[in-house]
């Protein structure tokens, strides 16, 4: 396909004699949710840096659209102490933004009143938050999100799922998103792809809780009603834990 | 002007501070400490080196350096032994060649307490020129360099993902470190280089929140060292190098008291008092 951002095609690494991954094939188009899925070890994050270019396949090939911009969330960054460091300048660390741009990308992840605080000082949450507003802010063609929910609770992970949700509409751009959360890979994504150092089963969310294999490697107990549970809140959570009264 | 040893002496101090200040920084952030000591350890063998083909010390320290930097990026990808083996490892083994050399090299006789602590107040004209030259450039390409290094620092797969080459700039920047180490041994000495790199950059951490902030006053804390330092150094006789780290340590516990703290709680009491 023409509009393919980045593709796969039968990848694999291979470190100290042992497979990583293999056999990996998957296809980002523009506009496009891709959900990486799997249980720990399983391959994702390194399915994720081929994706990116980060890493070599040692089989297979990676193509990556040229002149495309890449925006990455990874899973941990650990900020050394001895480095002072502000939202701001984490905000600028790859690209000079506009301290108005910086605003409104932190507002759309909702701490916007952190922008001077110091990196060590957020929570996992707000530095989760933080690594998304850095990624939507580059306005990228392209982005990975390694885990980005991880650290948050349950209803800012919902909201920064709209906010993906809306950077697609918004910006067009095609997502490469790892969770192991099954319920928002049901409800967000248009395709899901389900990895356990190889593709376990791949396809659309709803027909993903049919295959057998995939039954195998989680095991039968998933429930399905808490997988597809809809939230019938009927207020909503500020970041910050008050409650939103514009609505 | 230059006619005057102690004036040269400032000159060339003062060039130093300026760049150690950057480069610190970047040591301390990216736990290089030690590595600055290996190269420290390798200058005596580049020192040797140019005694016996009488050849430029700073050229030969910074080839010898380099050479160490390179294999030392060389081991890391090729070996399964930590850091920290690996710079012990290269430091004592050129540390003895250079030793092995020494003896054997009969006719050579060098002041091995000025190879050691340093001896700014013998710096020559050609010394000045190659500090503010070699000093220069390695600012520059700091500054060019800032963005992928810094990325890197913070994040690797980050800053590559994102189309900034942060190998490359390592790799460039410890060149830079071992251009400095060559440049600054005439002033502190082998033993006392990473102190000069490292004691500015940590006195600044406790002053700054940004990591501009900490580059400048890293900077300015080396300037402060080097000039109080050699005044010192003169006035109580006493070896320079060790009397401007002394200065620079001086320096470094006056930031460790609770300045913030202290303005703030009178500003409170005056509010009470109110």
């Amino acid at each position: 396909m023409e509009n393919s951002l980045i593709e796969l095609k039968n990848c694999g690494v291979i470190r100290n004699n042992k497979w990583l991954v293999r056999g990996i094939s998957l296809k980002v188009n523009q506009g496009q949710i891709v959900t990486l899925i799997g249980p720990n070890g399983s391959g994702k994050s390194t399915t994720a840096k081929m994706a990116l270019g980060i890493l070599k396949p040692d089989e297979g090939s990676n193509t990556i659209k040229s002149n495309i911009k890449i925006s990455y969330v990874p899973q941990k960054i650990s900020i050394d102490w001895s480095l002072p460091l502000r939202v701001i300048d984490f905000m600028n660390l790859i690209e000079k933004f506009t301290t108005s741009e910086i605003e409104e990308a932190l507002s759309l992840t909702g701490i916007k009143n952190l922008i001077f605080s110091d990196v060590r000082n957020l929570s996992g949450g707000e530095f989760q938050r933080l690594l998304m507003a850095r990624a939507i802010a580059k306005n990228p063609d392209f982005l990975v999100l390694d885990e980005p929910v991880q650290g948050v609770d349950y209803p800012g992970e919902i909201a920064l799922y709209k906010t993906i949700q809306e950077i697609v509409k918004n910006i067009n751009c095609g997502i490469l998103l790892i969770s192991h959360n099954l319920h928002v890979v049901m409800s967000q994504t248009d395709h899901v792809i389900c990895l356990n150092g190889h593709v376990c089963c791949s396809g659309a969310p709803k027909s993903i809780v049919k295959e057998p294999e995939y039954i195998k490697l989680f095991g039968k107990n998933i429930d399905p009603t808490l997988a597809f549970y809809q939230h019938e809140h009927d207020h909503q959570h500020l970041p910050d834990g008050s409650v939103d009264q514009s609505n | 002007m230059f006619d005057d040893f102690l004036f040269r002496a400032f000159v060339a101090g003062i060039g130093l501070a300026i760049i150690t200040g950057p480069l610190g920084c970047f040591i301390v952030w990216r736990r290089l400490s030690y590595f600055g000591d290996t190269l420290a350890h390798s200058a005596l063998l580049g020192v040797l080196i140019a005694y016996a083909l009488s050849f430029n010390i700073i050229l030969s320290v910074f080839v010898i350096s380099g050479i160490i930097s390179l294999s030392l990026l060389y081991l890391q990808k090729k070996t399964y032994l930590p850091n920290d083996a690996l710079l012990g490892l290269l430091a004592h083994s050129v540390l003895a060649i250079g030793l092995v050399l020494l003896g054997l090299l009969t006719f050579i006789r060098i002041d091995l307490m000025g190879l050691l602590f340093g001896d700014i107040l013998s710096v020559n004209f050609q010394d000045i020129l190659i500090i503010w030259i070699g000093g220069a450039f390695v600012l520059l390409l700091l500054i060019k360099l800032w963005r992928p290094l810094f990325a890197g620092t913070v994040n690797s797969d980050l800053a590559k993902a994102e189309g900034l080459n942060p190998e490359l700039a390592n790799s460039i920047f410890t060149i830079l470190i071992a251009a400095v180490i060559a440049i600054s041994i005439k002033i502190v000495g082998i033993l006392l280089i990473t102190g000069l790199l490292i004691l500015p950059a940590s006195a600044s951490r406790n002053l700054s929140s940004t990591p501009i902030q900490m580059v400048i006053i890293a900077s300015i804390v080396g300037l402060i060292s080097v000039v109080l330092g050699l005044f010192s150094s003169i006035t109580w006789n006493t070896a320079t190098g060790p009397t401007i780290l002394s200065v620079a340590l001086g320096i470094f516990v006056l930031t460790l008291f609770p300045w913030k703290k202290l303005l703030i709680s009178k500003k409170e009491i005056r509010l009470i008092n109110k």
